[in-house]
Parts: C-alpha cells; sequence; structure tokens
C-alpha cells in the first residue's frame, strides 16, 4: 500500500524526466546516426568526428587550464571567507554569487571593451606611456573569459567544504608539532577535497563546452568544440553532424566527471581510516 | 598568511567587479563606444523606459522563470517525497535520472531537447514551427527539476518519520500530514529550490537559445542578437538596474538572516 503511495507520488517525475532526458538523449543517438542528405542510417558522422579532435584536445586544454586556476586563485578566496566573521561571510558570499546573477554575455562583453586593442587597459598603459599589447585574440584571453566567468562556481563549493572544517583538528596537528605548511597538506588540503574536486568538475563542465567566450575572446582559428557544435545547429544546417559532436562532448563529460566521483569516493574512504 | 589571503581575496574581488564596472560606467555614457567616456547622460535609462522593448522582453524572461520554476518545485516536492518512499535501488535509480541535466553540458541540454522537439513536431506532428513558449517552458521545467529535488530530499531525509506518523495516530489524512507536518518541516529545502530555480531560470542563456521559438523571446537570448550586431547603449542601463535590483534583495534577504539568526541566539541566551 505504502509502496504503491510512493510510486504514484514519483512516477509523473520519473516519467516526465524520461520523456525529457532520456529520450532526448536517444534522439541525439538517432540524428547522430543518421545521413544529412538522405536519412539513412550511416556511420559517417561518427567517423567524421576524427576532424574535430582538434577542436576536443583544445576545449580539454582550456577548460582544464581555466579550473586549475580557479582552484589556485579561488583556495585563498574561499579560506578567508570561511575564517572571518559570520557577518562578514554571509557578505562575502553575496559578493560571489552576485556576479553569477548577472548576463555572462554582457559581461564577457564587458572584457572585450578592457582587452581590444584600443581597449581600456591598451588606453591605460598608452596615457602611462607604455606599449600597447595585443591581449584580445588570444589563447590567454580564452582561458582569462573562463577562469572570470566560472570562478564563483569553484569559491563556493571549496567555501562550503572549508567552513566545516573542525578547528580542532588544525589544533590538534599544531599540538603535535606541524608547522603551518604541514597543518595545510597534511590536515586542511586533504579535509578539503571533496570541494576541490566539485568545484573542479563546476568549472570544468561549462568550459569545455562554451561556445559564447572563445567567439567573443578568440580569434578564428581557436575555435572550440562548442563553437563548432552551434554551428552546426544554428548556421551550417548539419544538425546530424552536431548531434555526433554532441555525443561526444557528452560521454567526454560524464567520463571526466564519472573519474572524479570515483576519485572523491576514495579520498572519503582514506578521510574516514 | 592572512594578510596574504586579505589581499589574494581584495584583487579577486575587483577582477569579479571590473568588467560590470565598466558595463556600469557605460550605462551612463554619451557616446556609443564602451571604451571611450565622452560625458555623463541619464539618456540611456530614459531610452529603456521610453522604447520598452527591453522591459518586454525582461517581463518575458520573469514570466517562463515563475511559471517553470513555480510548476517545478510544486513537482518536484511532491515527486520528493514519493522518491524517498521508494526501495533503496529504485531510490538510485531515479537519482540517477535526476543527475543527467545536472550533469551534461547545458549545450547538450538545449541540443537534445530542441531535437526532440523538432522530431516530435515537424515528423510526427507535422507542425511547421515546432519551437514555441510551450518548448521552452517544458526545457525549463525540466532543468530546474533537478534543483528542487537535491534542495527537497536531504531535507526528507533529516525528518523525523514519526512525526508523521503521529499525525497520523493523532487522526489527519495523509494529506492533511502533508501539509501540516511534512511542508513545514522541509519548507527550507523547498524555498532554497524554488531560488535557485527561479534564478536558473531567469538567467538562463544556453539551453533557451537551442529551444525558443521566434514567437517568446527571453532577455538573454535577445542579448545574444544584439551582441552579434552592433549593441545599444540602452542594453547598460538596463544591466545597472538589473544590478542595483539584485543588489538590492540579496542585501534584503542577508539582514532578514542576520535578525533571525540574533533572535534564535538571544532566545538560546535567555
Amino acid at each position: 500500500m505504502k509502496k504503491n503511495k510512493s510510486l504514484l507520488l514519483s512516477g509523473p517525475y520519473i516519467a516526465w524526466m524520461v520523456i525529457f532526458t532520456l529520450i532526448p538523449l536517444c534522439v541525439v543517438l538517432f540524428y547522430a546516426l543518421t545521413d544529412v542528405d538522405t536519412g539513412a542510417f550511416s556511420f559517417g558522422n561518427i567517423e567524421n568526428l576524427v576532424l574535430y579532435l582538434p577542436a576536443f584536445w583544445r576545449s580539454i586544454l582550456y577548460s582544464v587550464v581555466s579550473a586549475l586556476i580557479c582552484l589556485v586563485i579561488g583556495y585563498p578566496v574561499a579560506y578567508y571567507m570561511a575564517h572571518c566573521r559570520p557577518t562578514a561571510q554571509r557578505f562575502l558570499y553575496m559578493l560571489v554569487m552576485l556576479p553569477m546573477c548577472m548576463s555572462f554575455l554582457l559581461r564577457t562583453l564587458a572584457w572585450v571593451g578592457l582587452l581590444q586593442d584600443t581597449g581600456i587597459i591598451n588606453n591605460f598603459l598608452e596615457m602611462l606611456g607604455l606599449p600597447r599589447l595585443s591581449l584580445i585574440r588570444t589563447p590567454g584571453a580564452v582561458i582569462l573569459g573562463m577562469v572570470y566567468n566560472y570562478l564563483p562556481y569553484m569559491i563556493l563549493p571549496l567555501y562550503a567544504i572549508i567552513v566545516k572544517i573542525d578547528n580542532r583538528l588544525i589544533e590538534a596537528a599544531e599540538d603535535l608539532g606541524c608547522n603551518s605548511i604541514q597543518v595545510f597538506a597534511r590536515v586542511v588540503l586533504p579535509l578539503s577535497m571533496p570541494g576541490i574536486l566539485s568545484g573542479v568538475t563546476m568549472v570544468f563542465v561549462p568550459a569545455v563546452s562554451t561556445f559564447y567566450i572563445s567567439n567573443k575572446l578568440g580569434s578564428t582559428d581557436i575555435v572550440l568544440i562548442g563553437d563548432i557544435i552551434e554551428r552546426q545547429f544554428k548556421q551550417g544546417d548539419n544538425a546530424n553532424m552536431g548531434a555526433a559532436l554532441s555525443l561526444l562532448l557528452m560521454v567526454l563529460v560524464f567520463v571526466c566527471t564519472g573519474i572524479m566521483n570515483r576519485f572523491g569516493s576514495d579520498e572519503e574512504g582514506g578521510v574516514l581510516v | 598568511m592572512k594578510k596574504a589571503n586579505r589581499i589574494i581575496t581584495l584583487l579577486i574581488f575587483v577582477f569579479l567587479y571590473a568588467p560590470m564596472a565598466v558595463l556600469i560606467i557605460a550605462s551612463f555614457n554619451v557616446g556609443k563606444d564602451i571604451t571611450q567616456f565622452e560625458g555623463f547622460t541619464f539618456q540611456q535609462y530614459a531610452e529603456v523606459f521610453r522604447d520598452r522593448s527591453l522591459l518586454t522582453l525582461l517581463g518575458n524572461s520573469l514570466i517562463i522563470s515563475v511559471l517553470a520554476s513555480g510548476i517545478a518545485t510544486a513537482f518536484g516536492t511532491v515527486a520528493a517525497v514519493g522518491i524517498q518512499g521508494l526501495n533503496p535501488r529504485m531510490r538510485r535509480t531515479v537519482m540517477s535520472l535526476t543527475n543527467i541535466p545536472m550533469t551534461n553540458p547545458d549545450i547538450v541540454t538545449g541540443i537534445s531537447l530542441s531535437l526532440l522537439f523538432v522530431f516530435v513536431g515537424s515528423k510526427l506532428l507535422g507542425q511547421r514551427d515546432s519551437l514555441t513558449f510551450w518548448t521552452l517552458l517544458i526545457a525549463h521545467i525540466t532543468f530546474n527539476l533537478p534543483y528542487v529535488i537535491l534542495n527537497v530530499m536531504p531535507k526528507l531525509k533529516q525528518m523525523d518519520r514519526s512525526l508523521v506518523e503521529a499525525a497520523m495516530d493523532l487522526g489527519c489524512t495523509p494529506l492533511q500530514s502533508f501539509f501540516k507536518v511534512t511542508l513545514p518541516e522541509i519548507m527550507p529545502g523547498v524555498l532554497s529550490g524554488a531560488i535557485m530555480a527561479f534564478t536558473m531560470s531567469l538567467d538562463d542563456f544556453v539551453i533557451s537559445y537551442f529551444v525558443t521559438g521566434l514567437d517568446f523571446i527571453t532577455l538573454p537570448v535577445e542579448i545574444y542578437n544584439y551582441t552579434k550586431k552592433q549593441l545599444q547603449p540602452k542594453i547598460y542601463a538596463m544591466f545597472t538596474m538589473l544590478f542595483l535590483l539584485i543588489l538590492v534583495l540579496m542585501v534584503i534577504m542577508n539582514l532578514l538572516q542576520l535578525r533571525q539568526d540574533k533572535a534564535k541566539n538571544g532566545h538560546r541566551r535567555g
């Protein structure tokens, strides 16, 4: 009786998620395995994926670098936040959240204004009598855009974990003769591992699939996989090739998050022992 | 060490806010170029209210996000109660299903839904424009649902099961016990799920971009269309106003929380 009621309550939700998440993925698979002109079954799109491997590698490289930079600069911020007074913590949390609520398109566009050859930074340099730099349309600009857009996704989970670390553990380590570097390496860092893993995932996934950032801040030869997929659907009219690319992107992300989760559970086990 | 962290934190906040400062300054600019400040004016703000097209788009965004997050919250909360009662294996399966839209990149979610809608619409139903307001709404509900479920489930798990049983023993019907006992108990989770869903919906560009039709366009999608052409400076004025609105809302929420905490602490001390 009780079991039937649970099924009755969750049934519509399960049906909804099957219809609007699982079946659409099957449709993607269907399109990926269909020829664009004839509509017949074909492995052509899958075979053609090889052509786009350079873009895939570039996307992975840029987003891994971005995630690592976010981790390195986000960690001190999260650590500082977690050790503020509670009122200050809440205020800083709000300040990290706020950019996430604002249009990322416009914020990225602001970077174009800052970085372009006649942009704000270069105008400033000229005012100081320094030579202009070519900043935009470089790999660095794309990575900067990714770091800028997704940094809050790193800081917030890190903060959530660090703030929960029991201070007595740190004191105990100090009492037992650890210096501050050892305390960090042996106590704080291992305990913040779950936050690091979820932060890295939350930066990596949107970064690897972005299409706007590279479009605005990168040069025409810095094409990421997201750009290609967007073009296949919105301009190129080859939805079937786009579907094959999306499928590969999805597999890539699932493999990466799977590895991360694997890491995560191992770490947790380690901490427990 | 602490000092170094403070300096890094300060620099990071400058980094996070500098581009927004550029946009806000641009909203008062006489000229159209974001890089050259030619003089101070409120003209762009007047333009937003005179021309109204941006306000209509913002209205569209609000309609979609209020509807989608509202439906997802009601639907998701009921579903979470059901999922909680399923056997562990079934529950795990349903939770992996819930995690699919969370792990999938937005672009894949958007494309898969758009392909489904086009496939069903044009091939099965023979429609010409298969992407409409309704497909946009369905897409938003779909990516909002996991946020509700993932916020409500932990609260349900924490809840003392005997409370519900006690209510039933005292003569409540299952429906009454849900509204009088379960719902108040899980309310914080329901609320944070709803807020998260709402903000995700309001600001969503990627998924909307792929599933939106021509009949109903939201603000982020139109901003994207603008940034491909010449950007109209009134967008900066819109940005500034939204920035202030969200800032004020967040400060108010913080102050309320602060007062609540103080009341709680005072109570405990007294």
